[in-house]
């Protein structure tokens, strides 16, 4: 089964909005929570901020719900910059763009539980399902690239269904391998390094996402869709190319 | 054979950098490269070369090294001491390396301190920058053993120093994205908390110990993963503040308090653990008029140049320096 992530409602009032971030950045945000438009209306926005190339702008890059602008500060200013901003927001409606181009499927074989998934069970409680219901809606649908972020190459992966609106857990995980699978509020995230978190580790992939040596050191981009399944042996995972998980375009 | 660099030792949190790999956002790599920007200047001015070229900075760590022909040095950031066969040498200052003369640096309070190289170091590169991303296991630290080229020196001076960067304890802030969610009480709160800079501190963040209480949030374990920028102030669940370095993470869902000003990063990272700063919030104009008139005073470092004047006591040749004839503008008197 492959259907598209549901589409959640339109944002709230007050969104899009512009707001500064530290002394030299723009965040043009389109809710204030995860939202299937206003996660397109972002990349599309920083698309066409990528078209338009305004003089000064040193990078532009996009976070769940939120394009993010860096200026150089000897090359322009907030208030121009913000105009500019506020011009190009009013030029159409962001929230019905498409989605990118050469979107690909990606099915993910996961090990779930035990010493790959310690947290898995509190997960799952805090879901309130089952371990074996858990990880039956955690495969029931694709989930799809809404940003890559944190660290290279790695997705944020949304959105689950109500019930896994679980916070972060208040403390951090010392260290979760790369590879790791997590969850927290309705998304799951795929390390593609080993880290310190807060998110519940809740299974292992194979998935190399950051390949530095590679023409293409990011092995997924927003838009790409991925449908995980349960495995068992993940060091036949490992062995395997791009850990087990095989790509086809979506069209 | 090609000018070199040999490392006899060093202890972890020593790598190459320089700039970084801006433009990567997008794809989840941070900038990364030198943490103390201010350092790389400082460095370039040291020996009247670009500051795009590659350093070793030694985050807290100790090295041991010798160069295959005559090098220049430069030594700039956090005070550490540093000995060429066995002499000390001044900190902060440019200094000939001559062939096979062994530096030695040791930190002294702590910090990042940076050695630079006349030509720069000629690392590889990888995705178009030399700096190590340890974070993202881009490159690799420093170790024993390692040689490392190092590019041809047009410049020829050494002797030279800086006068000392006037860096006091107040770390100056701007609102960030989430800084409204701690509410008014607990913004008033943090400015009036002393915050001890821990022992605790890579390339990634360094964390602060305030005094009393932390600044946690109910809301905030809850919010969405949004960008960050070196500077940001995030506060993990049990209320601890963390000020995020240039190898942070590119997005993440605890909140930030606010933004430290990139003109205020190297009072953290030139400070050595249990030193106290106090947080102060400044509007966003006068933060950008502050970021603007320091990246003038970097780019225009070497009009502050000063020769450097050695300490009598570390001249262990004294008698063969003519000392009573000739005289002095007298400006070349100001110490350091």
């Amino acid at each position: 089964m492959t259907g598209t992530p549901q589409i959640e409602s339109t944002s709230s009032a007050g969104f899009p909005a512009i707001r500064t971030v530290g002394v030299d950045g723009f965040l043009v945000s389109f809710a204030g929570q995860l939202d299937e438009r206003a996660n397109r209306a972002a990349l599309a926005f920083r698309a066409a901020l990528e078209r338009e190339s305004w003089p000064g702008v040193a990078e532009c890059a996009t976070s769940l719900v939120s394009a993010f602008l860096r200026f150089d500060l000897a090359a322009c200013d907030h208030d121009s910059l913000r105009a500019r901003l506020d011009t190009l927001l009013a030029s159409r409606d962001w929230y019905d763009a498409p989605l990118p181009e050469g979107r690909r499927l990606w099915r993910v074989p996961v090990v779930f539980g035990g010493d790959h998934g310690p947290q898995l069970a509190e997960a799952a409680k805090l879901a309130g399902q089952s371990v074996e219901d858990a990880i039956a809606t955690l495969c029931a649908q694709p989930v799809r690239v809404q940003t890559i972020g944190f660290a290279p190459g790695q997705p944020y992966l949304g959105q689950l269904p109500q019930n896994w609106d679980i916070p972060r857990q208040t403390g951090l995980t010392p260290h979760v391998p790369e590879a790791a699978l997590v969850v927290a509020i309705r998304q799951l995230i795929v390390f593609s390094v080993g880290t310190p978190t807060g998110w519940r580790h809740i299974g292992q992939t194979g998935l190399r996402l950051f390949r530095p040596e590679a023409d293409d050191p990011f092995l997924l981009r927003p838009g790409d869709e991925v449908l995980f399944h349960e495995a068992h042996d993940l060091d036949r995972l490992r062995k395997s190319p791009d850990g087990g998980a095989v790509a086809e375009a979506l069209t | 054979m090609t000018r070199a660099i040999t490392i006899h030792a060093a202890s972890p949190g020593v790598s190459v950098q320089d700039k970084g790999r801006p433009g990567y956002l997008a794809q989840g790599l941070s900038r990364g490269g030198a943490a103390d920007l201010l350092a790389l200047a400082e460095g370039a001015a040291l020996l009247g070369q670009s500051d795009d070229l590659a350093v070793l900075e030694l985050a807290g760590g100790a090295i041991t090294l010798s160069a295959s022909d005559d090098m220049r040095v430069a030594l700039t950031g956090a005070d550490m001491r540093a000995t060429l066969d066995g002499a000390p040498l001044v900190w902060g200052a440019s200094h000939a390396l001559p062939k096979g003369a062994v530096l030695k640096i040791s930190p002294s309070r702590g910090g990042f301190g940076y050695v630079h190289l006349g030509g720069g170091l000629d690392a590889p590169v990888q995705m178009g920058a030399r700096g190590a991303h340890l974070a993202a296991g881009l490159g690799q630290a420093v170790q024993t053993g390692d040689t490392i080229a190092v590019g041809p020196d047009t410049g020829h001076r050494t002797g030279l120093c800086l006068p000392a960067a006037a860096l006091d304890t107040t770390l100056r802030l701007v609102p960030s994205l989430q800084t409204a969610l701690f509410g008014d009480a607990a913004l008033a709160r943090l400015e009036a908390t002393p915050l001890t800079k821990d022992a605790r501190g890579n390339r990634m963040g360094q964390r602060l110990v305030p005094e009393g209480e932390g600044f946690a949030t109910e809301t905030g374990l809850s919010i969405l993963s949004e960008t960050i920028v070196p500077g940001d102030v995030q506060i993990t669940g049990d209320g601890m503040p963390y000020v995020l370095l240039s190898e942070c993470q590119t997005t993440g869902g605890y909140p930030r308090i606010g933004t430290v000003l990139p003109a205020d990063l190297p009072k953290l990272l030139r400070a050595g653990p249990g030193t106290v700063f106090r947080a102060r919030f400044i509007p966003l104009d006068e933060a950008a008029a502050l970021e603007r008139a320091e990246a003038k005073r970097r780019a225009g470092l070497s009009r502050s140049l000063q020769p450097l004047l050695r300490d009598p006591r570390d001249i262990p040749d004294l008698l063969r320096y003519q000392l009573v004839s000739g005289v002095t503008a007298g400006n070349e008197l100001e110490e350091c």
